[in-house]
């Protein structure tokens, strides 16, 4: 397997062949298929794989071809979501015990733009139990290997989708990222991985981690890919009062133009901890910029330092609300016991993994009496901060540039038994979900081992098609000296 | 009138009220469900209501535009606000957390007059979402202590609330029914809520504390399972006295929140200040800050109604009658003040008008204004007697209306003139020489002997009140 993207097709190629009739969506689908029943054994990257659906699916595509109809931009793109998005009668789990046999009555906002936009749906991947995590170990149902070496973990929580993206079960993957979980993945796999700005996509239907954080995007095998998915996605969703109310450029237009004469910042101040060859490769990114015609600047983000730390009280803060739903009453899993309130016990107890009732704790006790004011209330005035730095660094820089993971893929069981070691894998990630702006993950040459390494573009909000406009030149300049 | 005892000694008792209405919207608070009292149950749901994972809530712009009436009728300021989350377990909770405005409410800082002229500080009127209905079997009184199942009903879940918080400025449980009353006047007047306490639609609790005058505030206890406007007084008198025992026994009051049962009419402990719960509100972070623009906060303002205060005084200036009458009150509360006044503009008499729709009309009045105006005509210029109206009065409801002199003629009805009377007078005093001996020694039932005789005479077409006029001029 190449850590080179650029070498899977792309989805823009295969929805052309298959628009204009020269390729069927069922061969697209069956190749995909095969792909997936070689490697999947040791992959692990879904949760449920929906062969006979989407076999279905596509013919229904070969027909509208047939017919002189056009199924939209995405037509015959294989996806695969992560299992935190609602798919209608699709069995839905966050990779959690607690939601076994519960089946979705409705489906995402997301996954009906994809549908209507011609995508066919191949599997619900496998993630951190209720995406919180940075390794996919977390999951109930054991996890996903990286598919550039199965020894070592895909990056979490989206890895079921960066894996399946990865290893070409799928052209396109979405995640849902709360603190770097598209972006992390996305570099640990070697693919595009893109956080929007907060309310650029809906969120209906998305399973709620962390409310004010969670942002749901696309990984694919191209920066235009990413973009492709991004136009179809993004935009106002009456059922999200979050969702941003306007209309979002075309992000595919955007990246037509080159970088010349934007201005792209390092961080100063940014908090040390990445490898040497992470720092590396983010060095020769500078370079290529410069040398594609951008100007290098330095900025100061002093508070993007205490983003870790203010992280780690608001998005369990919200968890702890957002997961107190699961109580066994409704829908998923209940275990049995003596009265109500002892089988809610019982049934959480039994239902959720480690991580998740250590958020849940730790979130609990951050909003209680006495200690709000100290943890919960002080980590907003810390949010607060964030936002105001980035919005100084963002009047003499159009975009920063920094790593997006402090290492390559590391192996299984590596940071099993610290937490804090493995919440800073998100060290990079997390500032940009605080303050609501974009950030991508550009995959950017290997490091150690063999390994990809990406680089993380961030811009302000809603600063999209400048973001995606670095990213199309990192990508371009990378494959021009491959070559 | 007051229908309390009043409180021992110089106790001087300190009321505040929260009331919680539903608003009558077509749909909840977050979702399109239907908001309807009465259906089948879980019914009225959708995944928003059900608190599935993944749904969002979208506020409801109808439900806002009605807070902000509420806000706007009680005198409130209306402002940008936001919604927070209050997290606790309970099975008729579905997300876990009631969604609800904390810090920032919609409306503050509003007033209410009371008829009799007590003004009572507002100090909120903020929205919320309702939790669904839990009934529990099997126990004692519909409680969840000892019973056996409980069974869930979502159709009130996710239903819009307002919940008005009055300042502690009510003291006595006559202003406390006098205020509850008020307010759902208020609230039906501007379409806000049906307002029926019987269907949970207005709900009242009570903060009641007792002290000395010059003491400091006692401690209070939150009632709670006031079920009627007569309740919230019988409730408030009850527990005023339950302090004041406790008291004066050497005792302290302690914080609680007390459970008001109609049964024994008594209230008791539902939960001590200790085992209060600790809510964790944050910020709902599903839901934007809502910023009323004040092209909107205006627009909704020039669209209330005239509101009951004012109506009264408008009826009083119109019929002669005190604002705070029982009569003035009754017709107002009933909406038919309008029909007072338009029977005044078909040339009919107001005062008497008033008289008539407060006895004879429990509902909307069918009878076509214009009528009723020539019924009152022909009372005030002697035409009919009070008691010959209302014979007219009552066919007039019977068929919806009709011509007042055709009914009068018909049934024969017509007063005599006075010179009439005053021989019939004369011929009672010549009958009965014996009863007019005594009536002028002072022997009240002696009148009415006389005046019988009279009305006998005239077969009963005299005016009873002229009778007995003449009686007395002859007398003195």
């Amino acid at each position: 397997m190449s850590p080179d993207s650029s070498s899977r097709p792309t989805a823009r190629a295969v929805a052309a062949e298959v628009r204009d009739g020269s390729r069927k969506a069922l061969d697209v689908v069956e190749q995909h298929l095969a792909v997936i029943a070689a490697r999947e054994p040791e992959i692990h990257a879904f949760n449920v794989v929906l062969a006979d659906e989407a076999r279905a699916a596509a013919v229904k595509i070969d027909e509208m071809v047939s017919a002189g109809e056009d199924p939209g931009p995405l037509t015959g793109v294989t996806v695969a979501l992560k299992d935190n998005m609602c798919t209608r009668g699709v069995p839905t789990t966050c990779s959690s015990k607690i939601l076994a046999g519960w089946l979705p009555p409705y489906d995402a906002t997301v996954v009906h733009k994809l549908r209507d936009a011609g995508a066919i749906v191949v599997g619900k991947t496998n993630l951190d139990e209720f995406a919180m995590g940075s390794s996919t170990e977390n999951s109930a149902f054991g996890p996903t290997h990286n598919p550039h070496d199965v020894t070592r973990v895909p990056g979490g929580s989206s890895g079921g989708s960066a894996a399946s993206v990865a290893a070409g079960f799928t052209q396109v993957g979405f995640g849902s990222d709360t603190g770097g979980s598209i972006r992390q993945p996305a570099a640990l796999c070697g693919v595009v991985g893109v956080k929007p700005t907060y309310g650029y996509v809906s969120r209906y239907g998305l399973i709620a981690f962390a409310s004010s954080l969670d942002q749901i995007g696309p990984f694919t095998n191209s920066v235009e890919d990413a973009a492709l998915m991004l136009d179809v996605i993004g935009g106002h969703d009456p059922l999200d009062s979050t969702s941003i109310p306007q209309q979002h450029p075309s992000l595919r237009e955007a990246i037509q133009q080159d970088v010349t004469g934007l201005r792209i910042g390092r961080i100063t101040d940014l908090p040390a901890g990445a490898d040497a060859d992470v720092v590396e490769r983010l060095e020769v990114a500078f370079d290529t910029l410069r040398a594609a015609g951008a100007t290098i600047v330095d900025v100061q983000v002093p508070a993007f330092t205490f983003g870790l730390t203010a992280y780690y009280l608001i998005a369990p803060a919200e968890a702890s609300s957002n997961l107190a739903r699961y109580d066994g009453v409704r829908y998923g899993m209940r275990v049995e016991a003596a009265d109500t309130n002892a089988m809610y016990g019982v049934t959480r107890a039994a239902g959720f993994g480690e991580e998740v009732k250590r958020r849940i704790m730790l979130g609990t006790y951050a909003l209680s009496a006495g200690y709000y004011d100290a943890y919960y209330g002080k980590a907003l005035k810390v949010r607060r901060l964030i936002s105001d730095d980035f919005e100084r660094a963002y009047q003499h820089a159009d975009a920063l540039l920094t790593p997006t993971s402090p290492s390559v893929a590391f192996q299984f069981g590596a940071k099993g038994d610290n937490p804090l070691a493995m919440y800073l894998c998100d060290t990079y990630t997390i500032p940009s979900n605080l303050s609501g702006q974009p950030g991508m993950n550009v995959p950017f040459g290997t490091g150690a081992h063999g390994l990809p390494v990406g680089v993380q573009v961030l811009a302000g909000t809603l600063q999209e098609p400048t973001m995606f406009r670095v990213a199309a030149a990192l990508e371009r300049e990378l494959s021009g000296g491959l070559q | 009138m007051s229908e309390y005892d009043g409180l021992p000694g110089d106790w001087q008792l300190v009321i505040g009220l929260e009331v919680h209405v539903e608003l009558a919207t077509a749909t909840k608070l977050f979702s399109a469900s239907p908001n309807r009292f009465g259906d089948e149950p879980n019914t009225n749901i959708d995944p928003v209501t059900l608190g599935l994972p993944g749904a969002l809530p979208v506020l409801n712009e109808r439900a806002v535009e009605l807070a902000m009436r509420i806000g706007l009728a009680l005198n409130c300021t209306v402002r940008p606000c936001t919604f927070h989350r209050k997290n606790y377990f309970y099975p008729d909770m579905p997300k876990a957390y009631q969604v609800s405005q904390y810090d920032q409410p919609l409306n503050v800082d509003g007033f209410l007059d009371l008829p009799n002229g007590v003004r009572v500080g507002i100090e909120r009127a903020h929205m919320e979402e309702d939790a669904g209905k839990s009934t529990h079997v099997g126990g004692t009184g519909g409680r969840v202590h000892g019973a056996s199942y409980s069974l869930i009903d979502l159709n009130r879940a996710g239903v819009p609330l307002v919940e008005i918080v009055s300042r502690p400025d009510i003291h006595s449980a006559d202003d406390a029914r006098s205020y509850v009353n008020e307010l759902r006047g208020i609230l039906v007047a501007i379409g806000a809520s049906d307002a029926k306490m019987e269907e949970g639609s207005m709900r009242v609790d009570a903060n009641v504390s007792v002290h000395k005058p010059g003491a400091p505030l006692g401690t209070r206890c939150e009632i709670k399972n006031v079920n009627s406007v007569r309740s919230v007084g019988r409730a408030i008198e009850y527990e005023a006295r339950r302090q004041i025992d406790l008291i004066e026994s050497g005792e302290a009051v302690r914080q609680q929140t007390r459970h008001w049962d109609e049964s024994d009419s008594r209230t008791h402990t539902l939960r001590s200040k200790e085992d209060a719960d600790d809510y964790r509100y944050f910020l709902e972070p599903d839901l934007v800050p809502l910023v009323p623009s004040a092209e909107w906060i205006a627009r909704v303002k020039a669209s209330l109604p005239m509101l009951p205060a004012a109506r009264r005084s408008r009826l009083a200036d119109a019929t002669g009658q005190p604002a705070n009458s029982e009569a003035v009150t009754i017709v107002v509360e009933r909406g038919q003040d309008e029909y007072v006044l338009s029977v005044g503009k078909s040339g009919g008499n107001s005062a008497r008008a008033l008289v008539y729709v407060k006895e004879a009309f429990a509902d909307s009045p069918i009878v076509p204004a214009a009528d009723l105006a020539a019924l009152t005509q022909m009372e005030v210029s002697g035409a009919l007697t009070a008691t010959q109206a209302k014979i007219v009065l009552a066919e007039l409801v019977a068929n919806g209306g009709g011509d007042a002199s055709a009914i009068a003629a018909a049934h024969g009805l017509e007063a005599i003139d006075a010179s009439a009377i005053e021989k019939l007078v004369d011929e009672a005093i010549a009958a009965d020489p014996d009863a007019w001996q005594k009536f002028c020694s002072g022997d009240a039932k002696a009148m009415g002997a006389l005046v019988g005789l009279v009305m006998k005479a005239s077969k009963g077409k005299a005016d009873g009140k002229a009778v007995t006029a003449l009686l007395q001029q002859r007398r003195s």
